[in-house]
């Protein structure tokens, strides 16, 4: 690990003030630090903001916000989450373990890395990593890696579970910048796809924190699901995982949110499948119709074909499970 | 008239041995210049923190980079909490920060003061072991004993939490602590034990 000077933050001013390109921000420090000890981010100082930014959980009538600080466990928690947005909760527990999700802050979930391994092992290429030096999941083993939206220059996956949620909620990022303006980032925008720029995972502006992520008021409360398949069944990163939620008027679909994690660069949205369900009655031959559609849009890599059959599995069980809760 | 392919087995020796010689020079030059470059050169960053482990106060300087387990391991001779991946995936540095599980392994000790650290050595009281430390020795809760203080530290905190509502519950909230001797029947056996107390 190379030396950095450490700094304690005590405002989000303070801390935009101390940032500059060779510093890092850490919060829960999950994901950093074990960075830091892979040498693969080598920051010249670190700036502890733990104590600097919202731990609260606000609920107002158009929307919930729930501030940069955050823990993870607190979002399994929290009434107001229970109560109006369970599936936020159902995705969080379905993620890491409860020692990390006692660290971890709600920011710090949609910053962290990928898990790709070769973006972990030093000794191989990775656009990710090292900008230029090319991808090894390409043409190496891509068991866990992308299946739509990728590039050839990576097929890295985003690993959040909680992200997966938030995308399909339509929630919103909201942060402030290096010269202390404010901004807000639709959560669909706000990872990207790796494209020519791979090494860059999101669209947050350098040297920005964010403040919270709001949630807007949604009658998705009552049918929703996630379902989330993994090599072991608790504490590991999603082969394949698939929120769902619905708002029903009697055996008629009105709304429907479908997305994926495990199969792209950012958390994906699945559009067309969802206007596919619009206006249809909920059945399963309609939902299969549904996952079909979902299918038709990726393409697997060499190692990760098991994807495909499993995407549509889970697209299916996600939505019976929703109308079935 | 000399054979080419005459050469002694001694002369095949030497220069063999000459030849490793000059061609390790220059890899062992170069790695010692990185290490000059990369760890003797830059300046460590110390830092005087106070931090409270077990309700004692301990004064002590540490570099910027420690965590809080190399801290409690090295610099106050708390060994009970294990070093086992130390990449936040097996658990065995579970300690309780403010009450609350926390892996020592991916927490900067710079970032612990004004917290109250428990572990493992803090949880008897005396020789009056813990009730979830007597459990794990009836319900053979462990084999080698690695795992365990990570384990203990983390069933207390189960209990504490009310996550002991089936075996399928105790697994999932103890699925942050890997056990290699497969000790998890005995596990959840005493963490259901003290549940029920």
């Amino acid at each position: 690990m190379k030396p950095f000077i450490f700094e304690k933050a005590k405002t989000s001013a303070e801390a935009l003030k101390l940032k500059t390109s060779g510093k890092d921000f850490i919060a829960g420090g999950t994901n950093i630090v074990d960075l830091l000890k892979k040498n693969i981010a080598q920051p010249d100082g670190m700036i502890d903001v733990s104590t600097a930014l919202s731990t609260e959980i606000k609920l107002s009538e158009r929307s919930l916000n729930i501030g940069s600080m955050v823990r993870n466990t607190t979002l399994t928690t929290n009434s107001d989450l229970l109560k109006n947005y369970p599936l936020i909760t159902k995705a969080v527990l379905a993620g890491a373990s409860p020692q990390i999700r006692n660290m971890a802050s709600t920011a710090g979930n949609l910053l962290q890395r990928t898990r790709c391994p070769y973006f972990y092992d030093v000794t191989t290429p990775c656009n990710k990593r090292k900008k230029g030096s090319g991808c090894s999941a390409v043409n190496g083993d891509n068991k866990m890696s992308a299946i739509v939206g990728y590039s050839d220059q990576c097929v890295a996956v985003h690993p959040s579970d909680l992200c997966i949620s938030l995308v399909a909620l339509d929630a919103n990022v909201h942060g402030v910048d290096s010269k202390n303006k404010q901004f807000t980032i639709p959560f669909k925008d706000f990872h990207k796809l790796p494209e020519d720029t791979p090494w860059l995972d999101n669209n947050l502006p350098q040297n920005a924190l964010i403040t919270h992520i709001e949630v807007p008021k949604n009658e998705f409360h009552k049918k929703y699901s996630y379902v989330k398949l993994r090599e072991r069944t608790s504490y590991a990163f999603a082969m394949i995982s698939v929120a769902s939620a619905l708002q029903m008027d009697g055996d008629t679909i009105k709304e429907a949110r479908l997305a994926s994690g495990g199969v792209a660069h950012k958390p994906w949205r699945w559009h067309e499948a969802e206007s596919y369900l619009k206006g249809k009655k909920a059945s399963d031959e309609v939902f299969k119709k549904a996952s079909e559609i979902v299918i038709e849009k990726v393409k697997p890599l060499s190692h990760n074909a098991y994807k495909v059959p499993m995407l549509k599995g889970a697209i299916e069980l996600a939505l019976r499970n929703a109308v079935n809760l | 008239m000399s054979d080419p392919t005459n050469y002694s087995r001694r002369f095949f020796l030497k220069s063999t041995a000459i030849a490793a010689v000059f061609a390790a020079i220059p890899t062992s030059v170069k790695a010692f210049y990185n290490d000059v470059k990369d760890f003797i050169l830059p300046k460590k960053s110390v830092l005087l923190i106070k931090i409270s482990v077990n309700k004692k106060m301990h004064d002590i300087k540490i570099d910027s980079r420690s965590t809080l387990l190399d801290v409690l391991r090295e610099n106050l001779d708390l060994t009970g909490t294990k070093k086992g991946c130390d990449h936040g995936q097996c658990g065995a540095c579970t300690v309780h920060l403010d009450g609350e599980r926390a892996l020592s392994c991916l927490t900067l000790a710079a970032m612990v003061p004004g917290k109250e650290v428990t572990t493992i050595e803090g949880l008897s009281a005396g020789n009056q072991l813990h009730p979830m430390q007597e459990a794990f020795i009836e319900c053979d809760g462990f084999q080698c004993g690695y795992c365990t203080p990570g384990q203990i530290m983390s069933a207390v905190a189960c209990v504490r939490e009310g996550h002991t509502n089936s075996v399928e519950e105790i697994k999932e909230f103890m699925s942050g602590n890997l056990c290699r001797c497969g000790a998890y029947n005995g596990i959840v056996e005493s963490i259901q034990k003290v549940a029920a107390l």
